[in-house]
């Protein structure tokens, strides 16, 4: 991904720059600034007294720099002797679909994971080839990689490439990282003809302050990231940035002192001499916007000439204030330069309340909101507060209008409707080309899908809210009765009912060979495939919530402000989660993550195996749709008439879609379209 | 590192060519005839069988370790219910009350979580209690590290207990006592993290293995029920292995003997009691410079 800099330039000799620029940073082994004491310098005294000795990295081991480094001076031929080819499958997961960099150490490539075989998910692996002929400073190499590695995965952060996997085949380390759609800051400036704007770079400047900041700030030890330069800043398709490259191929070249050859345009004179503090990332800011202001790369000037070229000179469009920023940062003793990149940060913000790149910024982002255009929508006669079923493209939603729609899948056309006599508020389901579904006029409805015409009904005694449940040959659904129904598909008869004290609104689960449902009464129950009581748990207030499970446990919410998690066989209690408020939302669930809305107005992932929160994501209103996670997005509706799309993993916003009343309906998510009801009448598609 | 190492394990060793024609991991015949011989024994009611054992070690002249195993069945047409609590501590080297307060924390946990499921697991009607498991095992650490606090100040102790309901296990953890999870395959998992300087150091990257194995404070905790004004121990609930066995053991066992000879000791011997007397000859014959305990537990059927 971070090797993408290097692409659009032909010439083999800058290459080899990038190559010396690899070397150079030989010297600063990442983490030279660290205090080791700090962080167990708690009020315990039992630890007080320990001294740990300093651990120098590239001390222990003398490397035999030129069997090393001789075949990367040569680069492009011996990494293509050993790239991958497009097809290949790296430990029977990646599959690589093509070069998309050359670095100093190997190349990037871009590869399906194939661990999702319904979805296409793509990933940036990044490989590093070890030449070393010595078996003990391979292994040495290699355990670098994966501290590396190590740390890397635990920086949490939107600007942060996330890191999936790594792992080491014969003589070649792999990292899988996160694949950011877009192109490299170098690449930006080279493909624009003439300057780019200001406010542009202002807003990149405060994000790349920002996620500097973040890495500072990093417990117990800062991160100096040391590498800042165009190439190593990404832009995505949201015009975000992403900083890529943390130095894993730095780790590579461990001990090679002595190599210390060239000019490195965007490093503050102090990292030559070994010394590198935040004021160093300042610096190189400073050089990287430089650059992206004059379109004069620094690698291609005498060294530390900035002062010598000031940015209005050459792109004269540019404010002073911002030029003043740019000058600060550049200073040559560290100590007049910003002390923290959070005071440069907020010499940014002053530079663009005044300028009004501020205000541009903002609209910029509201832009971006209004331009999620609905692939089609369509209107119905009533609120739509219930979800869409996606079968043989057709999409099929019910309404407060009584009707349930067939709607074309691909344009929205409208098919068929079928009239109940009360309203339609649940999801239906399918089985051997009919549809099930309940209606506030009592019955269980079986649609046939091709001419939308009744195959049979089946009464209950109370308003159907719940959304039928298909299993082992039955229709599994709730009513307003207060009772179960489990309806033989073939005769359209009870074979039994399960009587509770309550209505029962949460739609079943079937695992287990058991059927898990909540009533309003806040009792969750679990029911054999004859009927009888397996066991049951009481929560303190309704359970709207529809239970799902996983290998382990059977995960709900209720009204009393709890997510519980209990012994899908036994009903025990594992754990419970408390949210703000009460909750009717539907948890999802997606590797060891839980999601769910609460009336508290967030959306909420929990760790499934220590009950932890890892983060929660707030909407201006409550939240009674429930999560859908596709790909690596989760997407949910709120009252406050949006459908929110986040990155699931770190609770990001991707983008927001604003429909005129509330959404209480799940999104469907189906070949990267999101069908989604709202109160407006409407049924949008969207784009995923 | 561990949990990392767990979640990403090291991929075989493969050329390119055959990566490309298989998708399926294939196994060896030794590791197909371990899986088949384990799920051959066949029993009809889930039970957990139990083994335990401890030992002063070669160096050292107390015993500052302390364990508990606690095995219950219950079954019959209110259901199956195994039951089961196992904790190892290690009380804090050095300190005079290191084995006061390892031998108070086992207690004290056993005594709360008892407490808390006795109306539910031994009275009638049977129902689930609303307190989760997780918050009683929280819960029941506090109490022990309020009481050490009290009763043995200045003395600390690791502790690592599972309790064990069902086919979930719910583990509590602080300090560097390990659970693992132990595969017919030959697989020896750690399921906790070490609240130690060294591991610590490991996971920011300032040690690699080597450094970290030559370590000169190996034994130095950042976390220990007793120390501190808070105690926040590390809880989650995993799945039983099955098949496979639970191990909870103290530093002298782990810190001496590799996770092969731990499969083999465990793997060669035909009870799990003589498996655990196996398992501290194997730490003695290395030196026993330390306690050893360790419990191992099943759940068959």
């Amino acid at each position: 991904m971070d090797g993408v800099g290097f692409l659009p330039i032909n010439y083999r000799w800058v290459l080899i720059i990038a190559v010396l620029v690899h070397l150079i940073c030989l010297f600063w082994g990442k983490y030279s600034s660290l205090n080791v004491q700090s962080y167990f310098n708690l009020q315990n005294p039992y630890w007080q007294t320990i001294i740990v000795r300093p651990v120098q990295r590239g001390q222990e081991i003398k490397l035999d720099t030129k069997n090393i480094t001789g075949p990367i001076s040569t680069g492009d031929d011996s990494a293509s002797r050993q790239q991958l080819q497009p097809g290949q499958t790296l430990v029977d997961r990646y599959n690589i679909q093509a070069v998309i960099g050359i670095g100093g150490m190997g190349s990037v490539y871009r590869a399906r994971d194939l661990h999702f075989p319904n979805v296409v998910k793509l990933v940036a692996v990044k490989e590093m080839i070890n030449l070393a002929p010595d078996p003990l400073i391979r292994q040495t190499i290699v355990q670098n990689f994966e501290r590396e590695a190590n740390l890397l995965a635990t920086l949490d952060h939107a600007s942060i490439p996330r890191i999936y996997d790594y792992f080491s085949v014969d003589n070649k380390s792999y990292l899988v990282l996160e694949f950011v759609h877009g192109k490299d800051l170098e690449a930006v400036i080279n493909d624009t003809p003439g300057f780019l704007p200001e406010h542009q770079i202002i807003n990149w400047a405060i994000q790349l302050c920002d996620v500097l900041s973040f890495l500072h700030a990093h417990k117990p030890d800062p991160i100096i990231f040391r590498d800042m330069k165009p190439s190593n800043v990404m832009i995505d398709h949201n015009g975000d940035v992403i900083l890529v490259d943390f130095g894993i191929a730095k780790t590579f070249q461990t001990g090679q002192k002595g190599t210390m050859i060239g000019t490195e345009g965007y490093s503050p004179p102090e990292q030559y001499r070994g010394e590198a503090t935040q004021l160093a990332d300042i610096y190189s800011l400073g050089a990287t916007l430089h650059h992206a202001l004059t379109r004069r790369d620094p690698r291609l000037e005498p060294p530390f000439s900035f002062a010598e070229r000031p940015v209005r000179r050459i792109n004269a469009a540019v404010s002073s204030e911002f030029e003043a920023v740019i000058n600060t940062s550049l200073m040559y003793n560290p100590a007049e330069r910003f002390p923290s990149t959070d005071a440069m940060k907020d010499a940014l913000m002053a530079v663009a309340r005044k300028t009004g790149a501020l205000s541009r910024i903002a609209p910029a982002m509201t832009a971006k909101i209004n331009a999620i255009k609905p692939l089609w929508s369509f209107k119905c006669e009533d609120e739509i507060r219930g979800s869409a079923l996606l079968y043989q493209g057709a999409i099929y939603i019910g309404c407060y209008d009584n009707n349930l729609y067939a709607l074309s899948a691909a344009d929205g056309e409208f098919q068929w409707k079928y009239p109940t006599d009360g309203g339609i508020v649940s999801r239906p389901a399918v089985y051997d080309g009919n549809l099930f579904f309940g209606s506030e006029d009592q019955r269980l409805h079986v649609v046939s899908t091709r001419s939308g015409k009744v195959v049979w009904t089946y009464f209950t005694e109370g308003k159907i809210r719940s959304s039928p449940r298909i299993a082992e040959g039955h229709a599994f659904i709730g009513s307003d009765d207060q009772t179960l129904h489990a309806v033989n598909l073939n005769s359209g008869r009870a074979s039994w009912k399960f009587v509770t004290d309550d209505p029962i609104h949460s739609t079943p689960h079937v695992a287990n060979e058991l059927v898990y449902v909540g009533t309003e009464g806040g009792m969750m129950h679990a029911i054999d495939f004859r009927g009888g009581l397996k066991w049951r748990f009481q929560a303190k207030r309704a359970i709207t919530s529809s239970p799902i499970t996983n290998k382990q446990a059977l995960f709900f919410a209720s009204v009393d402000g709890t997510l519980y998690a209990l012994d899908a066989k036994n009903g025990w209690a594992i754990w419970r989660f408390r949210l703000d408020k009460g909750s009717v939302s539907s948890p999802a669930l997606a590797e060891e993550f839980l999601f769910i809305g609460a009336a508290d107005g967030c959306i909420y992932c929990v760790d499934v195996r220590s009950s932890k929160e890892i983060w929660r994501f707030r909407t201006d209103n409550q939240v009674s749709s429930s999560p859908t996670i596709y790909k690596d997005s989760l997407y949910c509706g709120s009252v406050d008439g949006f459908l929110y799309c986040l990155e699931y993993r770190s609770g990001r916003l991707r983008w927001k879609f604003q429909s005129e009343g509330p959404i209480t309906g799940s999104p469907l998510v189906f070949d990267d379209i999101v069908y989604i009801g709202s109160a407006d009448h409407q049924v949008y598609a969207l784009f995923a | 590192m561990d949990i990392l190492r767990k979640l990403f394990p090291k991929p075989r060793r493969s050329t390119p060519a055959s990566a490309e024609a298989s998708v399926t991991a294939p196994l060896t015949d030794q590791q197909i005839s371990a899986i088949m011989k384990d799920t051959s024994s066949h029993f009809e009611m889930k039970q957990l069988v139990v083994g335990a054992g401890q030992s002063i070690g070669k160096q050292r002249e107390h015993n500052e370790d302390s364990l508990l195993a606690l095995t219950s069945t219950i079954s019959g047409n209110s259901g199956n219910v195994p039951f089961g609590l196992y904790i190892v501590a290690d009380g804090m080297g050095g300190h005079q009350y290191g084995e006061v307060a390892s031998n108070a924390a086992v207690r004290i946990m056993a005594g709360f979580i008892l407490r808390k499921l006795h109306a539910y697991l031994y009275s009638v009607p049977s129902q689930p209690m609303q307190e989760s498991l997780q918050e009683v095992i929280q819960s029941s650490v506090v109490e022990a590290h309020r009481f050490v606090q009290s009763e043995a100040p200045g003395g600390g102790t690791t502790v690592t207990a599972a309790l064990v309901l069902g086919e979930q296990i719910t583990l509590a953890h602080v300090g560097d006592s390990r659970a693992y999870s132990i595969y017919p395959d030959g697989r020896v998992e750690p399921i906790t993290r070490d609240h130690s300087l060294v591991k610590r150091l490991e996971e920011l990257g300032h040690l690699n293995r080597d450094e970290a194995a030559n370590f000169p404070h190996r034994n130095v905790l950042i976390r220990a029920v007793g120390q501190g004004d808070v105690i926040e121990p590390d809880v989650v609930t995993i799945p039983f292995p099955q098949p496979g066995y639970l191990m909870i053991c103290s530093d002298g066992l782990w810190g001496v003997v590799n996770d092969k000879d731990i499969y083999r000791a465990v793997a060669d011997a035909h009870s799990l009691p003589r498996a655990c007397q196996n398992l501290v000859e194997a730490a003695n014959a290395a030196g026993g410079p330390d306690n050893i305990s360790v419990v191992l537990v099943q759940l068959i059927g």
